[in-house]
């Protein structure tokens, strides 16, 4: 490699690290500055001080797990399936699970409400519960394409098939095979569309927002609507939690006992 | 009647008739090994009789019950896969006993039965090791252990031994018969390698396109084989059509196609032996205790296994050399 083609990916690779982080360091330098002529941590200790703040982020942690193990419990067993008996349906299975990244959340939401309202047949906007149920279905449905990547690539360095079988020789029935060796060996896979999963519904706005849910999303955008030094400081918080769910996934996969798994 | 029973077993897949009229009697405590080319249909037959595929039609019985209908995990049948297939997440003594787990034993029972398994596959120390850190020798013996420790009333090994190397086959091939004599269990052995058939084996079913084509020990598979296939498939071969006269080196054998073992042709005149052929040396491989010589005898090229003698020298490449052949060597080739 020529000296000016090693200079030119160095030039490129600053300028993106620049482009980057540059914009993050000015949000992070400007949330350090609420109070006047000092650094410090005012906006931080005002945020997380807000019992607003607990309560809504609070709340998308619960809503987060519970879309995690919907997730799980859906993704698992269709992924796992498709792969063992019905191989020719994948690249159907992969289309409807890209849908969520074709079709706006607000279409999703819309449409969630014209079939669930009050005069519906099932009117789950009715009540605070069924509300709740139905964001953590947005959730999932929004979660979906990393999900199912994430478990079908999981699946792709096992043996699905002659696992399968040689537990089924061994005496176990279906559920027992997902619980006790299919899911087990994806683990790492399954950790990985979790945290995806996690960042996504902590961050999201639009479900929340229309389906009124004291999420932490639309928490996000009031503080940036009336306050100066706060959404800035929560800014950072939200990349601070999408960072460390990145950092978990490549922890979990590095550190996974059985990477090497026997094929 | 016996023990394991097939009886006009057929599989289709679609058009695809896989496997065609196949019966089978098996003893109780007999290995019997299904020896075949790919696509002859072995692999299927041994599937069925797992469950992991329904047969076409066609039934097979366990212990005098038919298990078609039933799923796999009803049968009581232990399998040893090509691949291992050992679960990646569980040590060794967490794969052997699965089986026992999933059955309800108590815990006691089972560190019993895994520690009596490990011991019995030679790997007594290694229970605590995950598949990744064993060999390929090893984890396929853990595979053996797995599928015997909940005692299954039939073993059926899918080509066991094709991923592992020369030396640990033959090895491994010697264990997995030993331990299947020790437990006295009924074993259906899957192989394209028919040197392991022959070598470990009660009875052979030599398969071909879907249809048994031969069934009897090995000996009687490989000296009289009933058809052109078995006699070509199982071992070396060479082939002596008879003249318009049904002679062969002048001797009268009848008309046809006759075969010959390469170590039931001997080196110069023989006594006893009817048949007399001139013959010029075309090549010579020295393979240690055996000599390996090819011959043209009337256009026609033959293979012949000497013992290597240190006071005879091979013949050397375009020697005139006489080749010997007993009548009752000669096997008449049908089919």
């Amino acid at each position: 490699m020529s000296i000016w083609a090693r200079i030119a990916g160095w030039a490129a690779l600053i300028f993106g690290l620049l482009y980057f982080f540059v914009p993050l360091a000015g949000l992070t330098e400007f949330s350090l500055k609420a109070e006047r002529g000092v650094y410090g941590f005012k906006a931080y200790r005002d945020v997380l001080g807000d019992p607003q703040f607990q309560a809504t982020f609070g709340f998308s942690v619960i809503m987060a797990l519970v879309t995690i193990v919907i997730g799980v419990l859906i993704v698992v067993p269709t992924a796992f399936w498709v792969r063992l008996k019905m191989p020719w349906a994948r690249p159907y299975v992969e289309f409807i699970t890209l849908m969520p990244l074709v079709i706006p959340a607000i279409v999703i939401v819309f449409g969630y409400i014209r079939l669930y309202n009050t005069s519906s047949w099932l009117p789950l906007t009715g009540s605070i519960m069924g509300t709740n149920l139905l964001l953590a279905m947005g959730y999932t449905v929004l979660a979906l394409p990393y999900m199912y990547r994430a478990v079908d690539t999981g699946l792709r360095t096992i043996d699905v098939a002659t696992l399968t079988e040689a537990a089924q020789s061994l005496g176990a029935g279906w559920v027992t095979i997902l619980g006790r060796v299919i899911l087990p060996n994806v683990i790492p896979a399954v950790l990985s569309g979790a945290f995806l999963t996690f960042a996504i519904v902590i961050g999201e706005f639009t479900l929340a927002a229309l389906l009124d849910r004291p999420a932490f999303g639309p928490y996000l955008q009031r503080i940036g609507a009336n306050k100066a030094y706060a959404p800035f400081a929560l800014s950072v918080i939200a990349f601070g939690i999408t960072w460390a769910c990145m950092g978990l996934i490549q922890l979990v996969t590095r550190f996974s006992r059985h990477t090497k798994a026997a094929q | 009647m016996s023990f394991l029973n097939i009886t006009h077993l057929e599989k289709s897949f679609g058009a695809n008739r896989v496997v065609k009229d196949f019966s089978l009697a098996v003893e109780k405590g007999e290995f019997i090994s299904l020896l075949g080319p790919s696509g002859c249909g072995k692999t299927t037959v041994l599937r069925m009789v797992a469950g992991f595929e329904q047969p076409s039609s066609g039934d097979i019985t366990i212990g005098g019950t038919s298990v078609v209908g039933k799923r796999p995990n009803q049968r009581n049948i232990g399998m040893v896969f090509q691949a291992y297939a050992l679960f990646p997440n569980l040590t060794v003594a967490g794969n052997v006993g699965f089986g026992l787990r999933i059955k309800g034993t108590p815990k006691a029972e089972i560190d019993a039965r895994v520690a009596e398994m490990l011991a019995l596959i030679g790997l007594p120390d290694l229970g605590a090791r995950y598949p990744f850190q064993l060999s390929g020798g090893q984890q396929q013996r853990v595979a053996l252990a797995r599928a015997l420790a909940p005692k299954p009333e039939v073993l059926l090994l899918d080509e066991p031994l094709s991923a592992l190397d020369a030396k640990v086959r033959v090895s491994l091939r010697n264990e997995i018969r030993a331990i299947q004599r020790e437990l006295g269990i009924t074993t259906i052995f899957v192989t394209h390698d028919q040197e392991e058939a022959l070598s470990i084996s009660d009875r052979i079913v030599v398969m071909n396109g879907g249809i048994a084509d031969q069934v009897g020990t090995p000996f009687e598979i490989y000296n009289r084989p009933a058809t052109r296939f078995a006699a070509n498939f199982v071992g070396q071969l060479n082939v002596f059509r008879a003249d318009a006269a049904g002679q062969i080196g002048g001797v009268q054998v009848g008309q046809g196609d006759f075969a010959a073992r390469p170590e039931a042709l001997r080196l110069g005149r023989i006594e006893g032996a009817e048949i007399v052929m001139p013959a010029t040396v075309a090549e010579v491989h020295f393979l240690g205790s055996v000599i390996r010589l090819t011959a043209e005898v009337a256009g026609n090229r033959v293979s012949l296994d000497t013992f290597n003698r240190a006071d005879m020298p091979p013949p050397a490449i375009g020697a005139p050399i006489e080749l010997s052949l007993a009548l009752r060597d000669l096997i008449p080739l049908a089919g």
